[in-house]
């Protein structure tokens, strides 16, 4: 549905985003991960049309949004960061003037209205003036303002920034609802967020794809090793020398103290459970044995190690950083 | 066509849901009420002292030439300058600071499109200044009898002076995000496009008469007295287009920036 080939684009000497390709199948959520300035909103912008790519192409349900705009547009929802909307009018008033330059038939118009309005929890602020309504409210107004002419494809900045918990949790619930329907494309630089609402993700650093996958798949290439955590209550020192005899493991680590109780971090040898072996040492020993668990790599970890691996990489780009902190 | 329309519709709304419109319209209709009071009682005055004493032979006075030619000439081509760059000083900016500008930008309508949308919104404002100042004139007809078909002229005149300002005014504002800026810019190119003509005091040269065609109101002069000349016609109307031209331009431009 969204096919981005070998995109690339300069803000005069300044590379945003270098080589970039991926591709959106239908009904596909997609998730665009990265740090704040990675080249997430120039990528989109460029898929909506608002800037052009300075090389590479890129097509929306197959038309090039350089050569054939308004039929790439025109099937296009796009939410920017900060939701579109003027102020001085309703929600109802505003949405009719998305609905008509988005092209929505005349008579349509009230229906899709009240469709959206329904979809996103606005029908009861229809009067109130955009500019009144809370920030969160805004948004689904946002979100409304690129569903009105039921796009094909759905591009969402940031969609849950600057959000309340709970609004944060219905808006990724509706995110969930609109995939199948819709082929969704939503950035975000919050971790837990791509593993709760994409089921694939393009992880971008510093305007480079750094990684593609779904989001357990990610967190299975990532992991090169299994990590257990065991909280034990007896001597420190005696317990981690006797961890370490443990067949199978590589290191261990002590993380924390807390009242006589010492949790370690061991890590093993790929595919090779060790928790049983290291109850039994524990247990030997005739220590407390107070906690047992694997620990599987949260998404924020792989997040810090994937760029970190890229600048590791790169050493001319970490030397940019130095020089600019 | 039915986009500009939207487009139009919805800036020409925003107008009456700002205080910025409503202080237009009051502040033109004090100004312009002012100078049409003062031309009007001159004109009384004038004619009671004429009529004492017997008409000397004199031209008998005449209200379009005496009161509607210098109300529009003399005084409104000058106030239009003031009250003309509050109008577009909104029309770029604000879209690009509420970042509407992007909603437009990715929507299925060409650029074309959304500037003359803008435009007409504009000048869908602007001619309510231009009927406020008819209802003024229109008191004329209840006392007294003026020509009405030079209003026509008149009338056509505003539009294209009106216009061509819009259009020069949008322009500007396409090249900033700050409306006191984009106001306070836009009245400086104003103010100097009316004194352009002034070189021909002391200026006889090509150079001088072209700086002089090229001032805003010399071409006013005609409309005023209610005729319609094709050059000044033809003037307003590349202003207008001129002005739309630079808005495009100015509007791809912004594209390539972040």
């Amino acid at each position: 549905m969204i096919e981005v080939e070998h995109l690339t684009k300069r803000y005069g000497p300044t590379v945003a985003v270098s080589d970039v390709s991926f591709e959106v199948q239908k009904g596909e959520v997609l998730g665009f991960l990265g740090p704040n300035g990675a080249g997430k909103t120039t990528t989109m912008r460029v898929i909506t049309g608002y800037l052009p790519p300075s090389e590479g192409r890129v097509r929306v349900a197959g038309f090039d949004v350089v050569e054939e705009p308004l039929e790439a547009k025109r099937r296009t929802g796009y939410l920017p960061e900060n939701p579109p909307v003027y102020f001085d009018m309703t929600v109802a008033e505003y949405l009719a003037f998305v609905a008509r330059i988005k092209g929505v038939p005349r008579r349509e118009i009230k229906k899709r209205i009240a469709e959206v309005s329904e979809k996103v929890a606005i029908t009861d602020v229809q009067q109130r003036e955009i500019g009144k309504l809370s920030r969160g409210y805004r948004q689904r107004v946002g979100l409304a303002q690129a569903l009105i002419h039921n796009p094909d494809v759905l591009v969402l900045d940031e969609p849950t920034a600057g959000l309340d918990p709970k609004q944060i949790i219905e808006t990724r619930e509706l995110i969930r609802g609109l995939a199948g329907q819709h082929t969704v494309v939503l950035s975000t630089h919050i971790l837990p967020e791509v593993s709760k609402t994409c089921q694939r993700v393009v992880v971008i650093n510093q305007g480079k794809v750094v990684a593609v996958g779904a989001p357990d798949e990610l967190t299975r290439w990532l992991q090169g090793y299994e990590t257990v955590l065991v909280t034990v209550e007896g001597p420190a020192a005696e317990v981690m020398d006797k961890l370490q005899r443990v067949p199978g493991l590589h290191w261990v680590e002590p993380r924390e103290t807390s009242d006589g109780a010492v949790t370690f971090e061991i890590h093993s040898e790929k595919g090779l459970d060790v928790r049983p072996e290291v109850a039994r040492a524990v247990v030997e020993s005739q220590w407390k044995l107070l906690e047992l668990k694997t620990s599987g790599l949260s998404l924020e970890d792989i997040f810090l190690k994937l760029t970190t691996k890229d600048v590791v990489e790169e050493p001319s780009v970490s030397d940019e950083q130095l020089n600019i902190s | 066509m039915h986009n500009v329309v939207a487009v139009a519709g919805r800036e020409l709304r925003s107008y009456f849901h700002s205080y910025i419109g409503y202080q237009l319209m009051r502040g033109y209709a004090v100004v312009c009420g002012f100078f049409f009071f003062s031309f009007t009682a001159t004109y009384v005055i004038q004619e009671f002292r004429m009529a004492a004493m017997g008409g000397m032979g004199a031209p008998p006075m005449n209200l379009n030439e005496h009161i509607i030619q210098p109300l529009l000439e003399g005084v409104l081509t000058v106030a239009l300058l003031l009250f003309i760059p509050p109008i577009t000083m909104r029309l770029f900016p604000e879209e690009k600071k509420s970042g509407t500008i992007e909603l437009l930008l990715t929507s299925p309508l060409t650029g074309l499109q959304i500037i003359l949308g803008k435009f007409l919104g504009a000048v869908g404002f602007y001619s309510v200044l231009v009927v406020l100042t008819f209802l003024y004139i229109g008191v004329l007809f209840l006392y007294g009898n003026p020509h009405a078909k030079p209003l026509l002229a008149e009338a056509l005149g505003l539009f294209l002076y009106g216009g061509a300002l819009l259009a020069l005014g949008m322009w500007i504002s396409t090249l900033t995000k700050d409306q006191i800026i984009a106001a306070s810019v836009t009245a400086e190119v104003f103010l100097l496009l009316y004194v352009l003509d002034w070189v021909t005091a002391y200026s006889s040269s090509t150079a001088g008469r072209v700086l002089s065609y090229m001032a805003l109101t010399t071409h006013f002069h005609n409309f005023a007295r209610g005729v319609i000349d094709l050059s000044d016609l033809t003037y307003y109307l590349s202003v207008i287009v001129l002005g739309i031209f630079l808005t495009a331009r100015s509007i791809e431009a912004l594209k390539g920036r972040p």
